[in-house]
């Protein structure tokens, strides 16, 4: 597995190129505890790379995914040589936005991006990538949102005293930190960034010619030139290792948008048996083969609602390492439900992989609902939010609708005359935590 | 390995039995490791082991092994393991095909036939070598997973024919074990993984499986162990013996528990 540090070729292991974590951390993060040497003798000193950090758990390297919130929950970010898989909501609406998220962070942190698709062109995709905001005018973002609901102006330090009574959730955006952006995304991402940056696209119809020749392998030509493709990029830039002159080491981002819907020439999507029923599944394989040899990391959208085998389903979730669901409201009975009443969608951790471990970092917050404002997406929990708390520390900085209601009514009411809309709002689990509030003043 | 899991299923490195196959199964979780057990277990019960290692790299059995106490690296440079990395392989055979048959041929044909080529990788990795000394205890194949053969295209009956192979030259003939995991996908209605599975647990001599909980997620009990053992080797003891413990797997260790007959209380 990828770690903070990789083996020159000297010492090139029969094992995976990329060597378990190194004793090579340049950065300031200390281990204690015996290290683990394997094939790591001889390992030239790596200068980190731009826009990773080691896991606080066992020194695996980490990318961000362009959300910090969801970095969070899935035990710091992205290991590098591991698939996330994000199951596409019903009508691909919130989907698109954690893959643009995704290459956008992999932009501004100086990544190479291979942008596989078959609907959109990756020159397009690129073009509407969201612009990152720079730390003050993400502050300004905060400050209208709560201007916004008309709070006093010392709910600022209310909120500082709630982030010490939740020590383990992340900062905002410190000005300092190269790990995790924020972005905007009713802004489109500056020309000159993508003119600067590094990437490659695959786009199927132009790859793909109509006399196509037989291949005497069940996958579909589509997945198989995608692998080719990718293998190559891989192989020529050097990700895996293979040019060791190479002296500034960079990790490639793959993101895949839409793989198994028909027009990748899959029709699992369409019939429960299906002929190319395994061409799919050993795709994921193979290339999984392939990240976990080389410093790339890979998203890829899939629609499995429209997957008719649940079979598949199973086998394609045992196959990938993380895997996130979308569920948004639109067309749900859930839409009218009062819980879910300010956002749009569920967000479901199916899979976190236990990666040189035998325990993996799980957040302890289930219930985990998006909400897509104007310029950020942001995912809270349902279930602390009653009180007054959330899972997110970028959550943080939004005051829940019922605390609008808490200080008008503080003036009117005793506690005892909660209005009906507040009765309505909040169940019995959050009462007492407003009760202890207004008593200590602090509402 | 693990020490609790030991005295629960009453074995020892020193005492390990011989002949058997052991099915490891998980459900609603992840039971790799009980894999991660049985490959320290027999490593450092001396014996030889072939590792067919389909669903991670070895740079990570390598790591949880060390904190269990085995390094994989030395046991392989000192012979006593050989392992089939899965991932590395496929790629090798996809983009650089190999002439002499390779262990994952099946992956670049288009209708997956047998499972020959493998089988033929682990008759030559654990064929006892018959030189002076007694260099290991006995061979021993652990499969991690099978349910990937079927994700790979291989049919179950394909996959059965090859543990039945496996079983009469490693079990019978040379007196070893087998182990192997297999995924149950439960009410995601897979026939062919219930086939494979139903065909193996008829052929296994223990069986653990790894359980979610009904209730769903829990933080201080990650899952429920079954332990079954069939096929009593003694005639004399008459019924197949069922354990259930309810496990969290913490950093180095696992801690097992009876499941307490009170409800949960929050």
């Amino acid at each position: 597995m990828a770690a903070a540090g990789t083996c020159g070729t000297g010492t090139r292991s029969t094992g995976s190129m990329v060597a378990a974590a190194s004793t090579n951390n340049v950065t300031s993060f200390q281990r204690r505890g015996p290290r683990a040497s394997g094939a790591d003798s001889g390992c030239s000193r790596l200068v980190s790379i731009a826009g990773t950090r080691p896991s606080v758990r066992n020194g695996q390297l980490l990318v961000s995914t362009g959300l910090p919130a969801l970095d969070q929950l899935l035990g710091g970010g992205l290991a590098v040589g591991t698939v996330l898989l994000i199951e596409e909501d019903k009508y691909n609406i919130y989907s698109p936005l954690l893959f643009k998220y995704f290459l956008a962070e992999g932009i501004v942190s100086g990544h190479a991006l291979l942008v596989a698709s078959a609907k959109e062109d990756p020159a397009d995709i690129l073009q509407k990538l969201p612009a990152p905001l720079i730390d003050d005018s993400y502050k300004k973002e905060c400050d209208e949102d709560v201007c916004s609901h008309k709070m006093e102006p010392d709910i600022k330090m209310k909120i500082a005293w709630r982030y010490q009574l939740l020590p383990k959730m992340e900062a905002g955006p410190v000005s300092s930190s190269r790990f995790g952006h924020y972005y905007d995304i009713s802004k489109r991402i500056p020309q000159e960034l993508i003119e600067t940056s590094k990437w490659h696209g695959f786009f199927l119809p132009e790859k793909i010619s109509s006399a196509f020749n037989v291949e005497s392998c069940s996958l579909t030509p589509g997945y198989m030139k995608l692998l080719q493709f990718i293998q190559n990029i891989i192989y020529k830039e050097g990700f895996d290792g293979s040019n060791p002159q190479k002296k500034q080491k960079n990790i490639l981002r793959i993101g895949i948008q839409n793989l198994g819907s028909p027009l990748w020439g899959d029709d699992i999507c369409c019939t429960e048996n299906c002929d190319t029923s395994h061409s799919l599944t050993k795709f994921l394989y193979i290339l999984r083969g392939l990240l976990r040899t080389s410093l790339s990391a890979c998203i890829i959208t899939m629609p499995t609602h429209l997957i008719q085998n649940k079979a598949v389903i199973a086998r394609v979730t045992n196959l990938s390492d993380t895997v996130v669901g979308l569920e948004s409201f639109i067309g749900s009975e859930k839409e009218t439900n009062p819980l879910y009443k300010d956002y749009h969608g569920l967000i479901h951790i199916r899979q976190i992989p236990r990666l040189n471990n035998l325990i993996y970092d799980i957040s302890d917050v289930k219930d985990l609902a998006f909400k897509l404002k104007k310029k950020l997406f942001t995912i809270e929990s349902t279930s602390s939010r009653a009180h007054g708390r959330s899972s997110c520390g970028t959550m943080l900085r939004y005051p829940t609708a019922g605390r609008v209601e808490s200080s008008q009514t503080r003036d009117q009411t005793l506690i005892p005359c909660i209005s009906r809309q507040i009765r309505y709002r909040w169940t019995t689990r959050e009462i007492p935590e407003y009760i202890f509030n207004y008593i200590s003043g602090q509402v | 390995m693990f020490p609790e899991l030991n005295n629960l299923l009453n074995t020892t490195p020193e005492g390990a039995e011989q002949g058997k196959l052991t099915l490891l199964c998980d459900a609603k979780t992840d039971g790799s490791f009980l894999v991660h057990h049985f490959l320290s277990f027999y490593l450092k019960a001396n014996c030889k082991v072939c590792f067919v290692a389909l669903v991670q790299s070895f740079s990570h059995y390598n790591m949880v092994g060390q904190k269990l106490g085995v390094s994989l690296t030395t046991a392989r440079e000192r012979g006593q393991l050989v392992v089939l990395e899965g991932l590395k392989s496929a790629v090798d055979i996809f983009f650089r095909p190999q002439e002499e048959p390779h262990p994952l041929q099946f992956l670049r044909e288009a209708n997956a036939g047998d499972l020959q080529p493998l089988y033929a990788f682990v008759r030559d990795a654990l064929e006892p070598v018959d030189c002076g000394e007694a260099a290991w205890r006995c061979p021993v194949l652990l499969v991690d997973d099978l349910s990937v053969l079927l994700s790979l295209g291989v049919g179950p009956v394909a996959v059965l024919d090859f543990v039945h192979y496996c079983r009469a030259t490693v079990c019978r003939e040379w007196k070893g074990n087998v182990v192997a995991l297999v995924h149950d996908s439960g009410d995601a209605e897979d026939e062919e993984s219930d086939v494979l599975l139903n065909g193996l647990s008829h052929q296994s001599h223990l069986i653990l499986r790894a359980e979610g909980l009904a209730t769903g997620f829990c933080k201080d009990v990650h899952g429920q162990l079954r332990i079954l053992w069939r096929r009593p080797l003694q005639p004399t003891t008459p019924r197949d013996r069922s354990l259930t413990y309810q496990y969290k797997i913490q950093d180095k260790s696992i801690f097992c528990c009876e499941p307490s007959s009170e409800p949960y209380s929050l």
